[in-house]
């Protein structure tokens, strides 16, 4: 259940539906989405998959897992598969409303001006983000439907007695499953751009390097999804095939790496809380990629594949990446959505809790998991242990490190400070408007004449000695 | 949306085209064709799949941008397809590993 509802219901939507319906159509001059409609459908949808999926949780759970592999889950599970995948069926056709509702906004409702190159980052990684959802939901959709179709009518599609082949649905669901990790990463890729320019008061460096990069990481991520099949009895020549690729889509991911280090560089940083987010994203992204290469490694994965070691690099991208990003982007635009700024001091500390604590939780597993502690067992030998209790001590802290945000954004709400229209000295269209922007955003509709983030550096500043 | 206004009687034809072509995959199950069999059936698939698109979604009369969105579409499922039959197609190639 814990997978089901952080990857369908939290990672996906998180930064795409919180930040990025309210930023898309101020960042590019518009006064909202190109559908409001669908906009608040694509919510209801979302809520009646949610429905579904609290369904199954209350009323048992779920266990096959967020995966839903079969043929445990076809022809085994007797938990509550059926309402677990009508939820994320259901949820499904809300990322989809969502994603098309983005790429309309930002082929049609572009301010004048606002030319493609001029457009800030965090739109380029969700126009990439939102061919995902295209691509790719429908075919999770129909996947998780065929299970439904298995279980019920008894259908010969993934069950071997039945005709079918169950590494099959292994194909289906990564098609979608791999790609959908860049649904969730390449968004927090776009707000960790953003704040990066914003605190280092500097223009990104090798802008369309990063914007491509994100359209490169869309595409080449549709390739890769056998990396999860290499001991499913796939054979080993479509294996060759898919590590390759998998070495490829770190590439771009290294480019935006390297590109945001290079823009830090000489910068005039400024260590506020969002830049703490970002700080802490670019160092565990790195981390959980670079364990991404040992594990598309195809005799590394056999010594390594279903143990904490997996688990360890997946919750460095998710956690360490996409969560970073999302409360780094929470950070940062708090103040524009609210109109109301947080204590930067319980920011700051909390930031640095939830750093260490993710480190202490998800770094010893790298070790458990590569001296051979397998993954799903709730027991394991003693020499385990102290491993164990370091990871559980680690989740408790990042806990704390979750909650304080929570106290103090509840706070600001109520007794905060009121917000000026760019509390950070950001550029960008979003900060020329106030704190909260009024219903339709801009009174005026904007004329854009340069790039949106002009950040001069503190020498060249006209009337600084 | 567009201004393209089809008369009816096209609609009835695609209709009648459609269940055609299910009486056909329906009477093509009844004999064992062999190798043809998953040739005929895909293609009589592939044929309803494309009248419905080109005529009952209006793309026959669509902008090119829409004929792109449609092409990238069916684009994706072909690497779906290739590449999961590139491990069909593979497997059992090395001595003593499953078919």
């Amino acid at each position: 259940m814990h997978g089901v509802v952080m990857v369908f219901f939290f990672l996906i939507p998180s930064i795409p539906a919180v930040l990025g319906n309210f930023l898309v159509p101020i960042m590019i001059g518009a006064k909202d989405l190109a559908f409001p409609r669908i906009n608040l459908l694509s919510w209801y949808i979302y809520v009646l998959g949610g429905v579904f999926t609290l369904f199954a949780a209350l009323s048992g759970g779920v266990d096959t897992g967020w995966t839903f592999y079969t043929p445990y889950s076809t022809a085994a599970s007797n938990s509550h598969v059926m309402s677990a995948a009508l939820g994320v069926f259901i949820t499904g056709f809300s990322s989809i409303l969502t994603g098309l509702n983005f790429i309309v906004t930002i082929h049609r409702m572009r301010a004048p001006g606002m030319t493609w190159f001029r457009l800030p980052l965090f739109i380029w990684a969700h126009y990439a983000t939102s061919l995902i959802m295209i691509l790719g939901t429908p075919v999770i959709a129909i996947t998780v439907l065929m299970v439904a179709a298995e279980r019920a009518l008894h259908l010969g599609i993934f069950d071997p007695a039945l005709g079918g082949d169950p590494v099959l649905f292994q194909h289906l669901f990564w098609f979608y499953s791999h790609p959908a990790v860049y649904i969730m990463i390449l968004p927090a890729m776009g707000v960790i751009s953003e704040i990066v320019q914003a605190f280092s008061r500097k223009n990104i460096f090798g802008y369309s390097f990063i914007a491509f990069s994100s359209l490169a990481i869309a595409v080449i991520g549709f390739f890769v999804w056998g990396h999860h099949l290499f001991v499913a009895g796939q054979s080993v020549y479509a294996g060759l095939i898919f590590s390759f690729i998998s070495f490829l889509v770190a590439i771009p991911s290294a480019i935006k790496v390297f590109n945001w280090t290079a823009t830090i560089y000489k910068g005039s940083v400024s260590l506020d809380s969002p830049m703490l987010y970002a700080f802490g994203f670019i160092g565990l992204f790195t981390i959980g990629g670079l364990t991404g290469l040992v594990l598309a490694t195809m005799g590394i994965d056999i010594h390594v594949h279903d143990t904490y070691f997996v688990v360890a690099h997946f919750h460095y991208i998710m956690v360490g990446g996409a969560i970073m990003g999302y409360l780094g982007g929470l950070h940062y635009w708090w103040p524009k959505m609210t109109g109301k700024l947080y204590s930067e001091a319980w920011s700051k500390f909390s930031a640095l809790i939830v750093f260490v604590g993710f480190n202490l939780t998800f770094f010893p597993q790298f070790i458990a998991g590569y001296i051979g502690m397998p993954r799903r067992y709730h027991a394991y030998p003693p020499e385990f242990q102290v491993l164990n209790v370091l990871s559980s001590a680690g989740a408790s802290i990042l806990a704390v490190g979750y909650i304080i945000p929570l106290i103090y954004f509840m706070y600001s709400l109520v007794a905060g400070e009121k917000a000026a229209n760019d509390p950070w000295g950001s550029r960008g269209l979003e900060w020329e408007i106030p704190s909260p922007p009024p219903t339709e955003n801009f009174t005026v509709t904007p004329v854009v004449t340069e790039g949106t983030h002009q950040y001069v550096h503190p020498s060249q500043e006209v009337g600084v000695a | 949306m567009s201004g393209h206004v089809a008369p009816k009687s096209l609609y009835y034809l695609i209709f009648l085209a459609l269940m055609i072509g299910t009486g056909v995959t329906v009477l093509v199950a009844k004999f064992d064709l062999g190798p043809l069999n998953n040739i005929v059936m895909l293609s009589v698939a592939c044929a309803k799949a494309l009248l419905v698109i080109l005529f009952f979604m209006h793309v026959r009369w669509s902008s090119r941008l829409t004929w792109v969105v449609a092409g990238s579409g069916f684009f994706w499922l072909l690497i779906l397809f290739s590449i999961t039959m590139s491990d069909y197609m593979s497997r059992g190639w090395v001595p003593g590993t499953l078919r």
